[in-house]
């Protein structure tokens, strides 16, 4: 099937990290989202080595999470940093 | 009849009534769980052979084995402790073979979040993003009972099932919304803890298309018993249409 190989393209998800090789990939989703913010802060939104971490988080975090953090930071609160 | 069986596969996907084997691997590592089990078993009738033939012996005849007056003797005292570690060996190796090789995550493909609740599974597909910019999710229910059409599969099937492609590697990220609940689907291996508060990842390759059913295996409340997943494999090209239609 000459197709296949390109429907297969059409996937696509974060990679592995050697930072994180255990089955607990907790603090890698929170690592990702502190990390897309401190590079949106510090090289502007669009800045393109940005979107890896972001794509990394969104795929990663449970949106409950997300929503959770995206508040908190709203309301000054976010315990990681001032982001 | 050898072509029957080639062309005409019939696999055991569910729980039986009385089943006493497992079922039917779709995945590398269902079937390496299945050669584990396989292994040690037969360790385990070897063993069980001997020490039912020594006790039969014992019992039955007046021989060395039952000589009350043997206190002690080094030789027979090696043997029975080498054996066992042998035993213990043969089995321990393979057993922890298996159990790094899930643990590996190797170059997936795409991600599913499987996200546990009080009694319902919620999946995330944040690969793929709709136009709005949302990610696809998804509650999965049980059917209940009274609307199950013929050929459903009572405390098994649900109303939105997780639609996978084939023949790719899929990582799964499996945490818990309230309480501690248990992603398991034994047909491709999987009991992860689905804990709240922590995301656990494990990954798969379904090597055929089917429907895998599994319940969720950590008591979470009443409903417990209502809350399965149905994971329905296609190829890979029925997937993104049906990613499409979300």
């Amino acid at each position: 099937m000459a197709d296949e190989a390109e429907l297969r393209a059409k996937l696509h998800t974060f990679g592995n990290d050697a930072r994180f090789p255990d089955q607990n990939q907790t603090h890698r989703c929170f690592q990702n989202y502190v990390d897309y913010f401190r590079c949106v802060k510090a090289k502007g939104e669009d800045f393109a080595p940005c979107k890896e971490f972001w794509s990394t988080y969104q795929s990663l975090c449970p949106v409950s999470w997300v929503e959770k953090w995206d508040e908190e930071r709203s309301k000054g609160n976010f315990p990681a940093f001032d982001l | 009849m050898l072509i029957m069986n080639n062309y005409n596969n019939m696999f055991n996907d569910v729980p039986t009534p009385w089943g006493m084997y497992l079922q039917d691997s779709a995945s590398p590592m269902a079937e390496g769980m299945l050669e584990v089990h396989d292994t040690v078993m037969f360790y385990l009738m070897m063993m069980l052979m001997l020490v039912g033939y020594l006790t039969y012996s014992m019992m039955k005849f007046n021989n060395k084995m039952s000589y009350k007056y043997l206190t002690h003797g080094s030789l027979l005292e090696f043997i029975w402790t080498l054996f066992p570690v042998m035993m213990l060996l043969l089995i321990a190796f393979p057993s922890f073979m298996l159990l790094y090789l899930t643990d590996d995550v190797i170059d997936p493909a795409m991600t599913i979040k499987c996200i546990g609740l009080q009694w319902y599974w919620s999946y995330e597909y944040s690969d793929f993003i709709n136009d709005n910019g949302e990610t696809i999710s998804f509650d999965s229910y049980m059917m209940p009972e009274e609307m199950l059409e013929f050929g459903q599969l009572r405390l098994l099937d649900v109303d939105s099932r997780v639609v996978v492609p084939i023949d790719t590697h899929i990582r799964f990220i499996v945490t818990g919304g309230d309480v501690i609940h248990s992603f398991t689907v034994p047909a491709l291996g999987f009991k992860v803890d689905a804990t709240p508060g922590r995301l656990l990842q494990i990954s798969t390759i379904i090597t055929r298309e089917g429907r895998f059913y599994g319940q969720c295996s950590e008591i979470c409340g009443v409903a417990h018993s209502e809350m399965p997943m149905t994971i329905e494999a296609v190829s890979l090209p029925k997937f993104l249409d049906w990613l499409n239609e979300q």
